[in-house]
């Protein structure tokens, strides 16, 4: 049945086109053409322009509204010190964009409300004003020269960073399609480790004869102390993956064959992340939503996604992080197996 | 002046089979609607693809019938499988970047209009104008086969890195999928090589008596530039591609290090896959260009025809043209900030990056003045260049964000990512494509396209492509990755399964309005109104040619230019406009320089 209307509201929709098309060639016959019949007529101008100018303003309300809208949803502060730096960051740049964006675009379609070709209007002949594009060159150049050098700084500071002590050095290990985490354990030193010693236990190919290896922890959930800086180290152990952990502001790609490496603190636990009003605001939304769905409630983690193209699951590539306090941490320590006692 | 028309009686002399006019033609003209039809074929494809992965990421727990029909073994009961998802993606992007708006943009107009606007008989060499026309006939047949074999097409993205594209065992679409994307992107390199060399020569040489490169149209400018781009930029994607099939098929390691995947560890070892992603950025980014100049160059010439004003600070805008180009040679390495390379070349690529923003405040500006005080003539082609001025803007805007390597960081390869670019060069560009599809529709077929069909195309058009594109830059700062399959699995996106479902509706409403464009464009093919010779009254000489089609493009000799193309509602002319071929009248300023 369902089959049958649809075969029949196509047709009906062809013989309708059809007709359209054949009252179209007749009144094409009926009226000869005219050279000016092939351009806009005034009435058309007016009308375009009126359109435009419409769907123009309709444009920029929308972007105004949609940030009242969703603005809830972007991520809440950041959860890292350096993460604090790059926010500021992104919303001066944001305030700069934003600014240029509500004055060009009304500008764009007023222009072509004020300008439509309606009748007695006539162009003004100008080819070029060397004073406005000078001021239309330097502006630029100004602003961007200050959000470049912010930025260059910025950068600067995450990737260079000047830590009071020694960061804990954490590697994040990532495969089709999961990821693990290895403690340096209590020299602080991760040992060699490659593909090749892949066998068994040893899931992520810690050398078995490097010393530095025996104290390794490798966990599938990772803890790390908040306040503490880390150093993580990245490896692949097929594709390339991504590392992110939004709440971090953090990524960094896992490529195969090579260490890569991201360094932060972390500045705020788990426990502190559900008890900020944000936090708190966002969650209720999506528990809501998840209720309705017959869902169960979900509670606030850190969490690492996988960034970078990797196959069939790269969608549900993850690992929870929990960030403690520093007495919290060194029980989780303690609990966990080293590399030593596994083999 | 003899020998000119002799030259042209002897064309006339000469038969034309049906195989040679219409199939291995190497009149421009023809080779020009060759592209731009196998172009809105492939773009036929790659949008519809997009609209299936659209019907997952909104509703990715409903089962679609429609699915099964299109998808076959690669859906189960209306549910598409993941695989499936990432090849639509991959082919989605390839076809759309490579395919419509590389080939089918530049390649329709730069072949329509380099000889008519400059004044040439035809394009240095037509035949290997027509070897660049089927080595992408045949690039494109063998991408759409690729999307039937049975361990299904590239996956991997468009960007198609190593290993993952390099070992069948990581993906089943890294098998003869691969190997045949691999194959058809070869031949299309060659065809943008054969193509982009004729150009330049064309411009450079074939110019007629008078045409001063500082008389050339904006269009040709673009052209030209991005010729120069492509010959410079497609080999190194060349060398990316044949490194990376020898990593396939013969044991190399220039991408490949330490691996164990499907259960065996692979001897290679050495090699990087940042080696590849240099190769590719290479080209990968001087590609935007590619795509974006054309489209600027065609908004150029519609928006000065159309507000019956000169383009505002020509010069200027030959300028700007100029740097983005060589500065997109310079900018490659933003795409690779969190790959792990020295934090110093992050430093350098933010900064040259940023650059890029003043030659294209340059132009967004003098695109406003020109139409300030204007008399704007509100075609089809005229609103989708207001629309281009628009989408650039906007996705520029954003850029300004993503080429700081600090800011970065977060939004690398997330939805915020997917929104820029669609904007800033997807939709940019095929606003361009579309603007100069309405305008020289009249030259290409001598008939007019249906006015009040092409308002309609334009206002669903430009709803949708904003309704589908502006809310994604939420989806990033929210965190949310791109190429995800589904949002399901990290209850933190749940909250944003609503926003993905507004996408989807624009998306088919986008999808829905192109059929309007498609109607309207085949039936005038056909059918549509007789075009007069001029029909926007316009300076540039395309236009002083006969309607019907003649090869040898003017049956005289070729007129001689006196003046640059941007004569409109000059003081002391008699009309709004003054052809390019109209002598200086007595004690008239020569304008422009």
């Amino acid at each position: 049945m369902m089959t049958f209307l649809i075969i029949l509201v196509v047709a009906l929709a062809a013989v309708a086109l059809v007709q359209i098309v054949r009252i179209f060639e007749v009144s094409n016959t009926l009226t000869p053409a005219k050279e000016e019949d092939n351009r806009p007529s005034h009435k058309d101008n007016d009308i375009q322009g009126k359109i435009l100018f419409v769907l123009g303003m309709l444009f920029v309300v929308f972007s105004v509204w949609s940030i009242f809208k969703w603005g809830g949803y972007i991520l809440p502060v950041s959860a890292s010190e350096h993460g604090l730096e790059t926010d500021r960051l992104l919303w001066i740049t944001m305030a700069v964009i934003g600014f240029v964006f509500l004055i060009t675009q009304p500008l764009l379609f007023w222009f072509v409300y004020r300008f439509r070709g309606i009748k007695g209007r006539k162009a003004t002949y100008m080819e070029h004003n060397n004073k406005l594009e000078l001021l239309w060159t330097s502006v630029p150049t100004v602003v961007l020269a200050i959000i470049i050098t912010y930025g260059i700084i910025t950068w600067g500071n995450i990737m260079n960073p000047e830590f009071e002590e020694e960061p804990i050095v954490v590697e994040l290990y990532a495969k089709q399609f999961g990821w693990q985490a290895r403690i340096a354990g209590e020299d602080n030193v991760l040992g060699n480790a490659n593909v090749r010693f892949i066998e068994g236990i040893n899931s992520i190919g810690i050398d078995p004869n490097d010393l530095n290896g025996l104290d390794d922890i490798v966990t599938s959930e990772l803890m790390l102390p908040v306040g503490k800086p880390i150093l993580f180290k990245f490896r692949a152990q097929d594709v390339i993956h991504s590392a992110y952990i939004p709440h971090f502001r953090l990524q960094m790609n896992c490529v195969p064959g090579t260490v890569t490496q991201f360094a932060f603190t972390p500045n705020k636990t788990t426990a502190e992340m559900r008890r900020d009003p944000k936090v708190i605001r966002q969650i209720s939304g999506i528990n809501e939503i998840r209720e309705a769905k017959g869902e169960e409630p979900y509670e606030f983690d850190f969490v690492l996604l996988c960034n970078k193209i990797c196959g069939a699951a790269h969608y549900n590539m993850q690992m929870k992080i929990v960030v403690g306090t520093e007495e919290e941490y060194n029980q989780w320590l303690k609990e966990q197996t080293t590399f030593a006692e596994s083999l | 002046m003899a020998s000119e028309v002799q030259h042209h009686e002897e064309h006339h002399h000469h038969e034309e089979t049906f195989l040679t006019k219409y199939v291995f033609s190497m009149d421009h003209k023809m080779i020009g609607k060759q592209f731009l039809i196998t172009g809105i074929i492939m773009g036929l494809i790659g949008m519809g693809m997009s609209l299936l992965f659209r019907l997952q990421l909104a509703w990715p727990d409903t089962s679609f019938p429609i699915l099964d029909t299109f998808l076959g073994k690669w859906s189960d009961n209306g549910i598409m499988d993941p695989n499936m998802y990432l090849a639509l993606v991959t082919i989605h992007g390839t076809i759309m970047v490579f395919f419509v708006l590389t080939a089918g943009l530049s390649g329709t107009f730069s072949n329509l209009l380099i000889p008519l606007q400059i004044g040439a008989r035809d394009m240095a060499s037509g035949f290997i104008n027509m070897l660049s026309y089927w080595f992408f006939f045949l690039s494109s047949v063998i991408m759409v086969a690729s999307i039937f074999v049975p361990d299904g097409p590239a996956a991997a993205g468009w960007t198609i890195y190593p290993p993952l594209s390099a070992l069948p065992a990581a993906m089943p679409g890294s098998g003869m999928g691969m190997t045949l994307w691999l194959v058809s992107m070869t031949l299309f390199i060659a065809s943008s090589l054969l193509g982009a060399l004729n150009y330049i020569v064309t411009v450079l040489n074939l110019r007629t008596k008078g045409m001063s490169m500082t008389r050339l149209p904006l269009t040709i400018w673009a052209f030209f530039v991005t010729a120069i781009l492509g010959v410079l930029s497609f080999p190194v994607l060349f060398s990316a591609a044949l490194l990376l099939l020898f990593d396939r098929s013969f044991g190399t390691s220039f991408y490949l290090s330490d691996i164990l995947v499907g259960g065996e560890v692979l001897s290679n070892t050495g090699g990087s896959p940042i080696l590849y992603e240099h190769l590719f950025w290479f080209l990968g980014h001087p590609e935007v260009y590619i795509i974006l100049l054309p489209a600027l160059g065609i908004t150029s010439e519609v928006i000065a025809t159309n507000s019956r004003k000169p383009i505002f600070g020509y010069r200027a805008m030959v300028g700007s043209i100029l740097m983005i180009a060589f500065l997109s040679f310079i900018v490659w390495g933003h795409h690779m900030f969190v790959t792990g390379m020295n934090p110093f070349l992050g430093t350098v690529f933010t900064f040259t990056t940023l650059l890029i923003a003043i030659p294209s405040a340059v132009k967004a500006f003098n695109y406003l003045t020109t139409l300030w005080k204007g008399n704007l003539q509100l075609t089809p082609a005229m609103l989708f260049s207001i629309g281009l001025v628009s989408t650039f803007i906007t996705g520029g805007l954003t850029g300004i964000i993503l080429g700081d390597s600090a800011l970065d960081i977060n939004v690398h390869d997330t939805y915020f990512v997917v929104a820029h670019f669609h904007i800033v060069m997807g939709l940019s560009a095929i606003f361009g494509l579309f603007a100069g599809v309405y305008h020289w529709f009249p030259k290409m077929f001598g008939r007019m396209m249906i006015r009040p069909l092409g308002y309609a195309h334009f206002i669903l058009t430009f709803i949708s492509a904003y309704g589908v594109f502006y809310p994604m830059h939420f989806l990033g700062l929210a965190g949310l990755p791109r190429r995800y399959y589904t949002n399901t699995a990290f209850p933190m996106f749940d909250n944003l399964a609503d926003i993905n479902v507004i996408i989807s509706v624009f998306a088919i409403l986008g999808g829905i309005a192109q059929v309007i464009f498609l109607f309207n464009f085949f039936y005038c093919a056909f059918r549509g109104k007789r075009a007069p010779q001029n029909p926007w009254r316009s300076n540039t000489l395309e236009w002083t040619t006969p309607v019907e089609h003649i090869h040898g493009n003017w049956p005289g000799a070729i007129p001689e230019v006196h003046r640059w193309a941007y004569d409109y509602s000059k003081p002391g002319a008699k009309e709004d406009f003054v052809p390019q071929i109209v002598p200086l009248s007595e004690n008239e300023e020569p304008s422009g320089h």
